[in-house]
């Protein structure tokens, strides 16, 4: 199948809705296509893609003066479509694709809360990123907002969030967060629940919005590279990675191969380390501590190794434009062979135990359900959509280099329950130990990086990478002299995160911190 | 079970017992915490760790404080799910506004007298967001700190030096 081959029984879709397209660039922002509408076409042209088929990715938006531009990102056989529209700051007003697509409905919100664009008929205009930092009426991305925000005072909490409430006999709420019992990220979970069973549950994050996209604004390239890798910490490779990828597009340069070469290596490497942290806290979660202290050992011997070869255990800022800061040395791709050797055989026997343990299976085994259908409505990704049937990975659907040289196999199962999100992971790290070793095999030689020019006003850029919690999408434009105007970073957590609500669903209230931990979505990277 | 118990053997005892990286240091700061602890703190420190709006680098620093190569529990160091049963309070991220007051309220539950740590470069000077619509910066800016710990994230070490320090203080 040839790229983009479908793209125009859309268009002609499109055309029969007498949605006009007005103007359709395969350049600007490649490898996406891009398509100029109406702004009051925009909710047909969403409804016409989900009944297509398309795969609902990302939404946000920039001002220029007066008007906003809004993007929202459509893929489909692994091509990547763009809507593009524009609409008046005075009055920004654009139908909703949360009708069609679930998967919007945070997004949209997002940006009414940012830049205070409605959605007419979005069906829940509660505010989601804006707790009590900044008032009603204000919008942090707008170019009139100081990023010093208004008067500095106290924050007061956000009491006021109208959850629905709880009804019925026997039924009672309980909310957790957003300080959580153990160490990780806060939030805010609202169950309602009869007995032990779980009847609903709500989410509220935002707690560490920390203004990342606005925080960006001004920035150099070097310096945005170093913020991405900070959007969510345990991610830093990825994410550094797809912001440098948009920004690299947008300067018109591609890095040399053995600096594409040694991203990867970094990114298999984050993949692995995160994986197995994960599937030790799974266990844990469901009182097999063995299991974390196995693989909690695996993962502190990775990142000394990880801080032997790159001088950060999380090769934190190793990533930057136009290439990486560290080279491989000669002899150590023959110490990693033989560090994929040993885990592999380290794993094997592990594996074993984990496959063969009734009472983990007991417990893991259709706990925490997700449908496939609701894991494709909902636009799920990384191991938590492969988990529920949906196969998409960047790195073989639209392959970046050095994936469109080197393939990486992609574990998909159907069951969809705690056990098959930990079994992705499980397959996940093989997979990436073996794409790492014939990595090694065939290493381009050459530079680790080029120079990256700056950027001339109003280039803009799009990265594509997928990181360990799955696909992350990344949009830069640059105003003069090299400065970032917009940045903006989608985690794939935004997708993820309401599949937990729907995962949760009849299970037992003591279930939820291993549901949750199957899904581990980062808080950081989504509340920006 | 037997398969279990032999991974175990196998696996071996890596406690104190690392390939480079800290080469004894760990055995002698930790033995410094375990003896300020039985002199000063009645042989324990329980630890309530926040996230005021970290990236969620330092916590997964603080973890591996836990993991079989740190394990700091034999130090007498601990993390307690609630600040009602902390002695101190670590605290990463730059202070998120949307967090401010959750954090406040979390040092007014922890019982006085009470120690608080910054822990990374968010936390000690707001690092990489600074201060700004959203983000109160450090966390001396929210509560009064007793010991600051740089790095981004620090190391499991240095955390560990980092509680040293305060503990010694
Ligand atoms: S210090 Fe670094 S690792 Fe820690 S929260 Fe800040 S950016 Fe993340």
């Amino acid at each position: 199948m040839s790229r983009f081959d479908w793209l125009s029984e859309y268009l002609a879709r499109l055309q029969d809705e007498h949605v006009l397209v007005r103007r359709g660039s395969a350049t600007r922002l490649a490898p996406a296509h891009a398509l100029e509408i109406d702004a009051e076409d925009w909710g047909r042209a969403g409804q016409e893609a989900a009944a297509f088929g398309c795969r609902w990715a990302g939404l946000w938006a920039d001002q220029h003066g007066d008007l906003f531009s809004v993007f929202c990102l459509l893929e489909y056989g692994g091509d990547y479509l763009i809507l593009c529209t524009d609409t008046a700051v005075a009055t920004p007003l654009l139908p909703s694709h949360t009708p069609y697509y679930p998967a919007a409905d945070r997004l949209e919100r997002h940006l009414q809360d940012m830049f205070g664009i409605a959605f007419g008929d979005h069906p829940d205009t509660r505010r989601w990123t804006r707790h009590q930092a900044w008032p009603e009426g204000r919008y942090p991305l707008r170019d009139d907002f100081p990023v010093t925000g208004d008067a500095p005072r106290e924050t007061p909490p956000d009491e006021e969030y109208p959850f629905p409430r709880a009804q019925g006999a026997g039924v009672y709420e309980i909310p957790v967060g957003p300080v959580h019992a153990g160490i990780i990220e806060p939030g805010h979970f609202r169950f309602q629940a009869v007995g032990e069973e779980v009847l609903k549950l709500e989410e509220r994050l935002g707690y560490v919005h920390k203004g990342i996209e606005k925080i960006a604004v001004g920035r150099d390239p070097r310096a945005l590279a170093r913020l991405a890798g900070r959007v969510s910490g345990d991610s830093t490779v990825a994410h550094a990675w797809a912001a440098c990828q948009a920004m690299e597009r947008a300067a018109g340069i591609e890095p040399p191969p053995r600096a594409q070469a040694l991203r990867a290596l970094l990114a298999e490497r984050e993949r692995v380390a995160n994986h197995m942290g994960d599937i030790g806290a799974i266990c844990n979660d469901v009182g097999f501590a063995f299991a974390l202290y196995q693989f909690s050992r695996l993962r502190e011997l990775w990142q000394r190794r990880s801080s032997e070869l790159f001088g950060h255990r999380f090769m934190m800022d190793v990533v930057i434009p136009g290439g990486v800061t560290a080279d491989l040395p000669r002899e150590a791709a023959a110490r990693l062979r033989e560090d994929h050797r040993a885990l592999r055989a380290e794993l094997r026997a592990l594996y074993d135990i984990l496959e063969d343990h009734p009472s983990l299976e007991d417990r893991l085994l259709t706990s925490g359900r997700l449908t496939q259908d609701t894991a494709r409505r909902l636009g799920c990704l990384g191991y938590v959509g492969k988990a529920s049937g949906q196969g998409f990975d960047v790195r073989q659907a639209s392959p970046y280099p050095p994936y469109d040289r080197l393939p990486v196999a992609v574990p998909v199962f159907e069951e969809g329950d705690v056990a098959a999100r930990m079994r992705v992971r499980m397959e996940e790290i093989l997979a990436a130990l073996d794409f790492l070793d014939r990595l090694l095999e065939t290493l381009p030689g050459g530079d680790i990086g080029c120079d990256m020019p700056a950027p001339e006003a109003g280039a803009e850029g799009i990265g594509f990478v997928e990181g360990w919690r799955g696909e992350i999408v990344t949009y830069v434009r640059f105003a003069g002299a090299g400065q970032v105007a917009r940045f903006f970073p989608r985690d794939p957590s935004w997708f993820n995160w309401p599949a937990l609500e729907r995962i949760v669903l009849g299970n037992i209230v003591p279930d939820f911190p291993v549901c949750n931990k199957s899904v581990n979505g980062s808080y950081s990277g989504h509340d920006l | 079970m037997l398969r279990i118990l032999n991974r175990i053997r196998h696996a071996g005892l890596v406690t104190e017992a690392p390939p480079p990286v800290d080469d004894g240091e760990l055995q002698r700061v930790g033995t410094e915490v375990k003896r300020v602890l039985e002199a000063r703190y009645g042989g324990s420190l329980a630890i309530r760790e926040v996230d005021a709006g970290s990236c969620n680098g330092c916590e997964l620093e603080i973890h591996a404080l836990n993991n079989p190569y740190y394990d700091v529990e034999r130090f007498g160091v601990h993390f307690v799910a609630s600040p009602r049963h902390a002695d101190a309070l670590l605290v990463t991220g730059p202070v998120s506004r949307h967090m401010e007051a959750a954090l406040r309220r979390t040092w007014e539950a922890t019982p006085d007298p009470k120690i608080v740590i910054a822990a990374g470069q968010c936390a000690c000077d707001g690092g990489e967001f600074g201060t700004s619509y959203a983000s109160c910066g450090a966390v001396a800016n929210v509560l009064p700190v007793d010991v600051s710990i740089p790095g981004c994230p620090p190391a499991p070490i240095e955390l560990l030096r980092g509680l040293r320090a305060v503990l010694q203080g």
